[in-house]
């Protein structure tokens, strides 16, 4: 009795475990080619014959586990896909390109050709430039006005204060589209349009992360403020010294946000800068688009060097984005 | 350092949360500011070390008029409830940071906040930071960090009160040890009376703001100045029985009588509280007019001596009284009351006559 009953929870085991593997390879070639949809059925029905041999709470467990990471995967399969293809196909040349069905890697990973060509094309290195420009400055003042913001509305008693902070919280409310049409105006009459200030000046200040940041200085107590008051502590020290240490996580985040959205603007970069040389790098990716036309391989190669930045931004500070995000304030 | 309050005052608006509020604290004493939740207590405090503006009043340390001088030049340590140390950096950075903001060299930073963890004994954390310490010992750093300076007034708001019941004795005692050894002139804010009768060489009383009494504890204790001082005061808490005065004695609504040694001041007829701590029973001798009826309600075991829940009329009272009587519920005793801790305050102001 005992023995049978090993056997047959044996027998589970490894038919779950086949099952899965079973349906995993299946539903990777059915992602891929047309085929694969039957071993991914049988890999299936394979998992529940298994889980029916053997329901042990371990196997039960298991196998909960074992669905959900396989949603898991698929989902974050899907995610990087399109990413894993620009990579392989900037190292492809335009005959490979061609090829049907695709292959999945480039025939040599040294074929550095695409860069070459695509920055003869046109000048990347010099649009690669004016985003670094424009990403370093705008986001340097902007995080520096934000603080020294978050800190007055947090902070400092003055008359009018919570109205006047009410007042540039409603207006979060306008559209940015809104905002493009007056900016615009403004950049022009004062002659900026068409230079890499007309960049950077419209955004060196932010209410929405003066807001988040206001919100998590509150959260700090203000006994501390007073005791740092007591001890002979100048505002300006204590915002530095204090709240600006205990804030890192929150101002990680801030800064990563604003690095990738002033990296990736497109539409008001479009609107004031007209000379190629003063373009930024979506902005010259997408003129680059309408010269290269169909060669796909030029563009995968420009998008790699667009979103490389980014990419590695992220992977570096990617602790930090996800303790930012997850903690709200600190204890009392 | 000697601490003047002279006719203090603080309103928020329509709250006045400190009114005419008069002190004088003696060098080198440990004061503590008693009362209950909102009378103001903390109000002071922050008025002392500059957080607050005054609305009335002066304020002198030493001979010195620091009414409106800023906090940083009062010379204060400061210590709160939540101790408000600096999460992102170590003990000794905590400790240090004072003495780095008045720009005091490295070396010598870190050796006088060394010497200050010692005399608190955190010598071996210095380098956790809070989160990894447990409340006492987060307020061991926060104290240590207020003395480093060298201030001339510790001002303490609710210290102990964030700690569990035996770290609140033993933190208590230190503080008192601390305070002993550095000599310095301190305030300590609490709501809890034992805590303030057992550290504080004076105690000042307060009430919505106004001053009610400052005195050293067993004073406090033996002659309050007022219904509200003695009801603050004691643990069970005081008796009060309502009657009025007639002919040198006190009569309760059920006509009991209570002889008194003085009433002066208390007019005929004024309507009272004889207020009687549970200490100052005694069993009435036989055939005394002195004396009232009670019956007992409950009998409590308190190791030496039995606490009683008596009930006089409606009104319940507890007393300390002997094993001897073998007291249990339901018996009829009648008890007198002896001189001391005996009080009469008027019903209405609260006034004490005797
Ligand atoms: N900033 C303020 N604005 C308005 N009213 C205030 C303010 N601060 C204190 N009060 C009021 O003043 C009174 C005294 O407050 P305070 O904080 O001094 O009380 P406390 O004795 O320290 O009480 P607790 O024991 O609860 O700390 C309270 O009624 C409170 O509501
Ligand atoms: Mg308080």
């Amino acid at each position: 009795m005992k023995k049978q009953n090993r056997t047959r929870s044996l027998l589970g085991t490894v038919t779950y475990v086949a099952g899965i593997v079973l349906a995993l390879v299946g539903s990777l070639t059915w992602l891929f080619k047309e085929t694969g949809s039957l071993p991914f059925a049988v890999g299936l029905v394979a998992v529940a014959i298994g889980l029916f041999l053997n329901h042990s709470y371990k196997t039960k467990v298991l196998s909960l586990r074992g669905i959900r990471y396989f949603f898991l995967s698929v989902g974050a399969l899907i995610m990087v896909f399109p990413f894993y293809w620009m990579l392989v196909s900037a190292f492809k040349t335009s005959a490979e390109m061609n090829l049907f069905p695709p292959s999945m890697l480039p025939k040599n990973w040294r074929n550095f050709n695409n860069f070459v060509v695509a920055f003869q094309t046109a000048p990347f290195a010099r649009y690669f430039l004016n985003s670094v420009a424009t990403c370093l400055s705008s986001v340097g003042i902007t995080t520096f006005t934000t603080v020294l913001a978050a800190f007055a509305f947090s902070r400092l008693k003055f008359p009018g204060r919570d109205v006047l902070f009410s007042l540039l919280l409603s207006m979060m409310m306008v559209p940015f589209e809104m905002l493009v049409i007056t900016n615009y105006t403004t950049i022009v009459k004062v002659g900026l349009n068409d230079t890499i200030w007309a960049l950077i000046l419209p955004f060196t200040s932010s209410i929405f992360y003066t807001y988040i940041l206001r919100n998590f200085f509150v959260s700090i107590p203000e006994g501390l403020y007073w005791s740092a008051r007591v001890d002979g502590c100048t505002n300006w020290r204590y915002l530095w010294k204090i709240m600006v240490p205990i804030a890192r996580p929150s101002l990680v985040t801030i800064v990563l946000l604003n690095a990738m959205a002033s990296w990736n603007s497109f539409m008001w970069p479009l609107l004031v800068i007209k000379k190629d040389i003063n373009r930024t790098l979506p902005f010259g990716l997408y003129t680059f688009t309408t010269e290269v036309g169909a060669n796909n391989e030029l563009l995968m190669a420009a998008s790699l060097v667009v979103v490389m930045p980014m990419i590695i931004l992220f992977l570096f500070a990617r602790k930090q984005i996800v303790s930012g995000v997850s903690r709200g304030g600190i204890k009392g | 350092m000697r601490v003047e309050m002279k006719n203090l005052s603080k309103h928020f608006g329509r709250v006045k949360a400190v009114n005419d509020f008069s002190v004088i604290l003696n060098d080198g004493e440990l004061v503590c500011l008693l009362g209950p939740s909102g009378c103001g207590k903390s109000t002071v405090l922050n008025m002392l070390s500059g957080i607050l503006p005054v609305t009335g009043g002066k304020i002198y340390f030493d001979d010195e008029d620091v009414t409106d001088l800023p906090p940083e030049q009062r010379g204060i340590g400061l210590v709160f409830q939540n101790y408000a140390l600096y999460p992102h950096m170590t003990v000794l950075g905590n400790i240090c940071f004072p003495l780095e903001i008045q720009g005091l060299p490295k070396a010598e930073r870190i050796q006088r906040a060394t010497e200050m963890a010692e005399l608190v004994h955190m010598e071996g954390m210095l380098h956790r930071k809070p989160k990894e310490l447990s409340g006492g010992q987060q307020q061991r750093v926060a104290i240590a960090r207020a003395l480093v300076k060298r201030p001339n007034l510790l001002l303490l708001d609710e210290p102990l009160s964030n700690l569990d019941a035996r770290l609140r004795l033993e933190m208590r005692e230190e503080i008192r040890r601390i305070q002993l050894q550095t000599k310095v002139t301190t305030i300590f804010v609490t709501h809890d009376q034992e805590e303030a009768m057992s550290i504080s060489d004076h105690i000042v009383l307060m009430k919505d703001g106004f001053l009610q009494q400052h005195d050293d504890p067993q004073a406090l204790y033996n002659e309050p100045a007022n219904q509200f001082v003695a009801d603050f005061l004691g643990n069970p808490p005081i008796n009060n029985i309502k009657g009025a005065i007639h002919s040198g004695f006190f009569v309760a609504q059920n006509g009991d009588k209570v002889r008194l040694p003085e009433t002066d001041g208390a007019p005929e007829g004024v309507k009272v509280h004889l207020a009687i701590r549970a200490e100052s029973f005694m069993m009435a001798d036989e055939g005394d007019e002195s004396c009232l009826h009670c019956t007992v309600e409950n009998v409590y075991q308190l190791g030496k001596e039995e606490m009683a829940l008596l009930n006089f009329g409606d009104t319940q009272v507890r007393a300390y009284l002997s094993f001897d009587y073998g007291l249990k519920a339901g018996d009829e005793v009648t008890l007198q009351v002896r001189d001391r801790g005996v009080f009469l305050f008027d019903l209405e102001t609260g006034r004490r006559y005797a």
